[in-house]
């Protein structure tokens, strides 16, 4: 739950009963979401769960079939100059030019908001690029053009950023790298709303955790808050002696969730003796013998797993 | 246009130029490779080499090769000399230069085999006393042969020769090959950079998403369009220059007409060009239906607009098309200027024209573009 506080203050983006399709397929359906100043928002989700567009609904780059977005107090049909002016954005998988400088590439950009030298120097010594301004953007790495476009996306000191997956594909190393130098705009009252997948990045930066699937925003909160919701607190993480298929192991009291890659099996637990005992009962029954055993604190893929029965990551 | 807006132009253009340049296969496509063609198809058509040509004979039914039985036999025992099992008569003309025909004895079905190789163009069957000519009338190779074939069986190979004194050579800069064609490349060269340098670069960019990413900032999104438009008009230039400047060094170009009007028309047609570019790629985010509108567009007009050869002996009821073409009214100003000295008052109506191309295609893009 929102609490009280944020309930009062103005906030800064309203989305309101949000809906997009593309030929038959609905990407969101019906989304309500206040942002507030300096917030940091994850929207956390699976592949095709809707975030990356409603991520780019509120960047101006789709309109909505239905519903109304509101930055500032502005919408996008009227106001696009002002909202371009405020926003900075990275999308998911954009690639700069080839054969122009980390340099060249920020000054472009630079240009279009009316700025000069100096700000492209400091966004690229912000993101930690200052080494590499010579270098042609085809000899960046992975994690170099993430932060190439995080800078580009700085150039205007928007009050709202808007990054789709900003980490997907790096190492942790470079994750970890561009988590700081948001951890670093958090001070500075940014607002910032992240698409991602990865659990720990939504924990370690964000305020406030949106979980899709669907088209639909299935919980939200803080991390204490979406754990709490779900009154689920461990889980039981098993492993098997035998090779099985993910249907061997349903059962319509336990809730059993096979990974098939991982080959392991989990139950988000609600009453621990039943269900153990109920366990060890029902793998006897079938012939099979249980190789490691867990027992460990719930997270939220459990919680999106124990309500889709897909992971997060999927 | 206020300092902001201009200052996007400039780094726009800027970073097209720097991307250009730094692509070395650019260089190559974009600025030697119509030299090297005008160097290649000059000197081609220029230098009269010795001319090969092949002809098919097929003996009529059982005719029987000995003296005094058939004409032809009797004329090449008399004149050919033998070669490789095949007869071979050379003819002369100072002018003209030199003609070797080869005579092939061949059953039907080998000379039908050659003849859809391209290997021969005329089949000549032997009834003894006269001959029959096999060949498709609407070749003009064919009947060139039939016409030098007749010519040596009935006035003998000193035909060819007759009127050397009569022949008198262009050799008057306007008059040649070469003169036709390096206008005719000059046009192409505008034709191709644009529309593949501008609509492909369009093209990728959505591809990329490079597109949206730009139009989600204050850009005035004609902006990017007239920048690409500009660095390409810049190449263009660097490219008929370089290629004026061979023609002139090498085949003694000359530009006989108005210098201005050649400018004018220059720029008319990189718009006219530029605004279709525009136009054909407003949709697509396709490389490959991006490949194929452009070919679309460029291949017929790169055969049909005179490039290589005058569109004039194309059938009567094609030529008010291939007169309206873009390619074509392009060329055809440039050459005029180029070879018979024209101006602004023979060439005004065919800028007006181009340039209302180009603007009305740009306008019509711009207003259906997807940036998104």
């Amino acid at each position: 739950m929102v609490n009280h506080t944020q309930n009062i203050r103005q906030s800064l983006i309203e989305v309101q009963n949000v809906k997009k399709s593309f030929k038959d397929i609905k990407a969101v359906k019906g989304v309500n979401l206040s942002i507030f100043a300096g917030e940091f928002i994850a929207v956390l989700g699976p592949n095709g769960a809707g975030k990356t567009t409603l991520v780019e609904m509120i960047e101006g780059i789709q309109l909505p079939d239905e519903g109304k977005i509101i930055i500032s107090g502005k919408e996008w049909k009227n106001h696009e100059k002002e909202l371009h002016k405020i926003i900075g954005l990275s999308l998911q998988e954009t690639r700069f030019v080839d054969k122009l400088t980390t340099f060249e590439t920020t000054r472009l950009f630079a240009s279009f908001y009316g700025l000069g030298n100096n700000r492209v120097n400091e966004v690229l010594e912000l993101v930690g690029l200052n080494d590499k301004k010579k270098a042609y953007v085809n000899n960046l790495s992975g994690g170099q053009r993430q932060r190439l476009a995080l800078a580009v996306a700085l150039l205007n000191k928007p009050g709202i950023l808007l990054l789709d997956e900003p980490t997907s594909g790096l190492d942790p190393n470079a994750r970890r790298e561009i988590w700081n130098i948001l951890l670093q705009l958090k001070k500075e009252n940014t607002s910032l709303i992240l698409t991602t997948h990865y659990m720990e990045e939504a924990e370690i930066l964000c305020d406030r955790i949106i979980i899709m699937d669907k088209g639909q925003i299935l919980a939200q909160g803080t991390l204490e808050e979406i754990l709490k919701q779900s009154g689920k607190k461990e889980v039981i993480e098993f492993t098997l002696h035998e090779k099985i298929n993910s249907g061997d192991l349903t059962n319509s009291t336990l809730h059993i969730n096979w990974n098939n890659n991982l080959e392991t099996g989990s139950i988000v637990i609600e009453d621990i003796q039943l269900q153990m005992s109920g366990l060890f009962e029902f793998l006897k029954n079938k012939n099979l013998t249980i190789n490691r055993f867990d027992y460990r604190r719930v997270t939220l893929d459990d919680i999106f797993t124990s309500m889709t029965g897909r992971h997060l990551n999927e | 246009m206020n300092n902001i807006y201009r200052n996007q132009l400039v780094q726009l253009t800027n970073s097209y130029i720097k991307e250009l340049i730094r692509e070395p296969a650019v260089l190559f496509w974009g600025i030697l490779f119509p030299i090297l063609m005008a160097w290649g198809l000059g000197i081609a058509f220029t230098k009269q080499g010795d001319v090969i040509r092949t002809v098919a004979i097929v003996k009529h039914n059982d005719l029987l090769y000995k003296p005094g039985n058939s004409i032809l036999y009797d004329f090449l025992a008399k004149n050919a000399a033998r070669k490789n099992g095949n007869y071979a008569i050379t003819i002369s003309n100072k002018k003209l230069g030199k003609i070797t025909y080869i005579f092939k004895e061949c059953e039907w079905h080998e000379a039908y085999t050659l003849l859809k190789k391209g290997n021969i163009a005329i089949i000549v069957e032997d009834f003894g006393k006269y001959v029959n000519y096999h060949f498709d009338p609407a070749s003009s190779e064919a009947q060139m042969v039939f016409q030098q074939i007749s010519g040596m069986l009935t006035t003998g190979v000193k035909f060819f020769a007759s009127h050397e004194d009569e022949i008198k050579p262009l050799t008057i800069t306007g008059t040649r090959y070469v003169d036709f064609l390096v206008p005719g490349l000059l046009s192409m060269g505008i034709m191709m950079s644009t529309m593949w340098g501008i609509s492909y670069t369009i093209i990728e960019r959505r591809s990329k998403k490079l597109l949206r990413r730009m139009v989600a900032t204050p850009l005035k999104k004609s902006n990017f369009l007239i920048a690409l438009i500009i660095a390409r008009f810049i190449m263009n230039v660097i490219e008929a220059l370089l290629l004026f400047v061979f023609s002139w060094l090498y085949f003694g170009t000359c530009i006989q007409g108005n210098l201005f009007a050649l400018l004018a028309v220059f720029i008319a047609g990189n718009i006219a060009f530029s605004g279709i570019a525009v136009l054909i790629s407003s949709h697509t985010s396709n490389p490959e239906v991006g490949n194929g509108l452009i070919n679309a567009i460029v291949t017929p007009m790169m055969v049909i607009s005179g490039i290589f050869v005058s569109y004039h002996n194309f059938p009567d009821w094609t030529l008010p098309v291939i007169r309206n073409l873009p390619l074509t009214m392009l060329a055809d100003c440039v050459r005029s200027i180029f070879n018979e000295g024209a101006g602004f008052a023979q060439i005004w109506f065919d800028i007006l024209v181009l340039l209302l191309t180009g603007s009305i295609s740009f306008v019509i893009g711009l207003k259906v573009f997807k940036w998104y």
